[in-house]
């Protein structure tokens, strides 16, 4: 069966870098000539794991696999983890600092909006090792 | 001293000389005599604030016609990031830009990018010490210009660094000179711009020799047309390489955030902003980092030039930048490049002072004082001066009299079958004895 893989080293030292690699994975797809709607599903999940990675893990690492009927994804990271993921779950729940709220993030949006753009989701995560998010959208 | 050249104009025809303009004006700059109003150019800083007031429309941005683009074998648009905040239900940058090229420019280099450069410099520039806190920023060109004639105390605190536009122009012009293998001379690069105090800083530039771009087009000249065929466009050209950080700079606070830390100040609106730049002046501000002013409210959305209101044109911007990157345009190397540091220093221009020494600055500002307490404290703007302090200046100054005064002009009409000739608001008041009785009545 065919497949594409892309890997994404996500750098946490430089902020400014963030949404790279999301947006690199969104060239991708509308390049393989997907709908608007996957497009836009995939590339908001992965644009908001990558962001939690570089505000709260340091960076991490993205895996992004294309199938004919489902594009999965993997982000990890060896950050402080999450203590209390179902709170974290929560519209509205943020742990993001001051000085990136200003530029539109920390709204407590990030976990939820994966959840809302994605057919399936799962996260893993442990306080002091890190977290791992597992993410599919079916192609119809 | 050279000539100024400004980019905002009277035309005659439509003006009626009323107090409109000379009342809003923030640096004083506008007399009405003989019935219209005069710009006094080493006064005015080209912010627009006399467009936006006028109900006659009688001020206007002397500007480059999109024709003028024919001009060059190679064209490139440079559009604002305001741009993008003036369409209804677009979703991607790329449409504008791909609307920019079907009107007839061969490519586009967003502002926005030159903003994120800007934006890595100014973080570089603050950590490295060699400015004194609060860092002022330099990227709206009618603050730079309120600053070098009313505030030239502050210059050493200005950013020294090209503004956004001025950085996008000199890469755009880099680029194309590379690509093509063109003359300079042959490259035609066109800012799209907002306000008339860009075109201003393209025109008669304060920090350079010459600027990197040939002319500004208003977004209201290019808007209709470029609707028309982004309404034609089925699919966009990847053409977009800036983020949330570039994007960001065309609302006020855009900037600032961009800097990544919190001890910041953002204010537009040019009355805000000379409020601020006076507490500065008094030094009540030396725990903020960087201080960011727009003269136009809301930041550059709000410009005189612009076809939809700022504060809906922000919600626009706001909804395009959300999934985008941080920033897509980075420094080559950690340090500021020379050719983003401004070729000239900032030089005050002293417009204000009364006289060329103290003594006799002195002199005439006893005078002006006298004249001040004889004249009604109405600030009517009948004389054509904004305020009674500003006609007691302009007459200390020679360049008006008492009379011009209707108040004084009247006690030389002070009989009383005169009274009835003069209009009623002008009139003597009653005696001075009957208003208080009436009053303890």
């Amino acid at each position: 069966m065919s497949s594409l893989q892309l890997h994404f080293d996500v750098d946490g030292e430089d902020f400014t870098r963030a949404g790279e690699a999301s947006g690199s994975i969104k060239r991708t797809l509308k390049e393989l000539g997907l709908t608007p709607d996957i497009i836009r599903n995939v590339a908001i999940s992965v644009y908001e794991g990558e962001i939690n990675m570089v505000i709260h893990a340091n960076g991490g690492m993205i895996d992004c696999e294309v199938l004919p009927d489902v594009i999965n994804v993997l982000l990890r990271d060896s950050g402080p983890g999450i203590a209390d993921i179902s709170l974290a779950m929560q519209e509205g729940y943020s742990t993001a600092p001051d000085n990136v709220r200003d530029l539109g993030f920390g709204a407590g949006m990030g976990l939820p909006n994966i959840k809302k753009y994605t057919d399936e989701m799962e996260i893993y995560s442990t306080p002091g090792v890190g977290t791992t998010i597992r993410l599919k959208v079916y192609i119809k | 001293m050279a000539e100024f050249f400004h980019s905002v104009r009277l035309d005659e025809e439509k003006c009626l000389g009323c107090t409109n303009c000379i009342k809003r004006c923030p640096t004083g700059a506008i007399r009405v005599r003989n019935g219209k109003a005069h710009i006094i150019k080493e006064r005015c800083i080209d912010c627009g604030e006399c467009i936006r007031v006028c109900p006659h429309h009688a001020k206007y941005a002397e500007r480059e016609s999109v024709s003028r683009i024919l001009d060059f074998k190679y064209r490139i648009a440079l559009p604002a990031p305001t741009l993008y905040g003036q369409f209804n239900n677009l979703d991607e940058v790329d449409y504008v830009l791909t609307g920019l090229k079907r009107l007839g420019f061969d490519d586009v280099f967003e502002v926005a990018r030159g903003a994120e450069l800007v934006s890595e410099a100014t973080r570089l520039l603050i950590d490295s010490g060699e400015i004194k806190k609060p860092l002022i920023s330099s990227a709206c060109p009618a603050i730079c210009r309120l600053i070098r004639v009313v505030f030239p105390k502050l210059i050493p605190q200005v950013v020294p660094l090209n503004s956004p536009m001025e950085e996008a122009g000199r890469l755009a012009r880099k680029k194309a000179v590379k690509d093509t293998g063109l003359m300079s001379e042959e490259i035609g690069v066109f800012f799209i711009t907002p306000c008339p105090a860009k075109i201003t800083a393209i025109r008669q530039p304060i920090f350079l020799e010459k600027s990197n771009i040939n002319g500004a087009i208003a977004i209201t000249d290019i808007y209709p047309e470029l609707l028309k065929e982004m309404d034609k466009l089925h699919n966009a050209e990847p053409l977009s390489k800036s983020g949330i950080i570039g994007v960001g700079w065309a609302s006020s606070g855009g900037e600032s955030s961009a800097l990544l830390r919190e001890k910041y100040l953002a204010a537009d609106g040019i009355e805000n902003v000379i409020k601020v730049l006076e507490e500065i002046e008094d030094e009540k501000l030396g725990n903020i980092d960087f201080i960011e002013l727009n003269a136009c409210t809301g930041g550059c959305v709000g410009g005189s030039l612009t076809a939809e209101n700022p504060f809906v044109a922000k919600a626009r911007i706001q909804h395009l930048r959300k999934y985008l990157p941080v920033s897509c345009n980075h420094l080559v190397v950690e340090s500021i490049p020379d050719k983003m540091r401004w070729q000239k220093p900032l030089i005050g221009i002293n417009i204000m002072s009364l006289g060329d020494n103290v003594v006799e600055a002195m002199d005439k500002m006893n005078r002006l004082n006298e004249i001040q307490a004889r004249l009604p404290g109405l600030d009517c703007g009948t004389c054509g001066a904004p305020s009674c302090r500003a006609l007691a200046d302009d007459i200390v100054r020679g360049f008006a009299s008492e009379n011009d005064c209707v108040f004084r002009l009247r006690e030389g009409l002070n009989v009383d079958c005169l009274q009835e000739l003069i209009p009623a608001p002008f009139r003597r008041p009653k005696a001075q004895e009957n208003k208080v009785s009436e009053v303890q009545k």
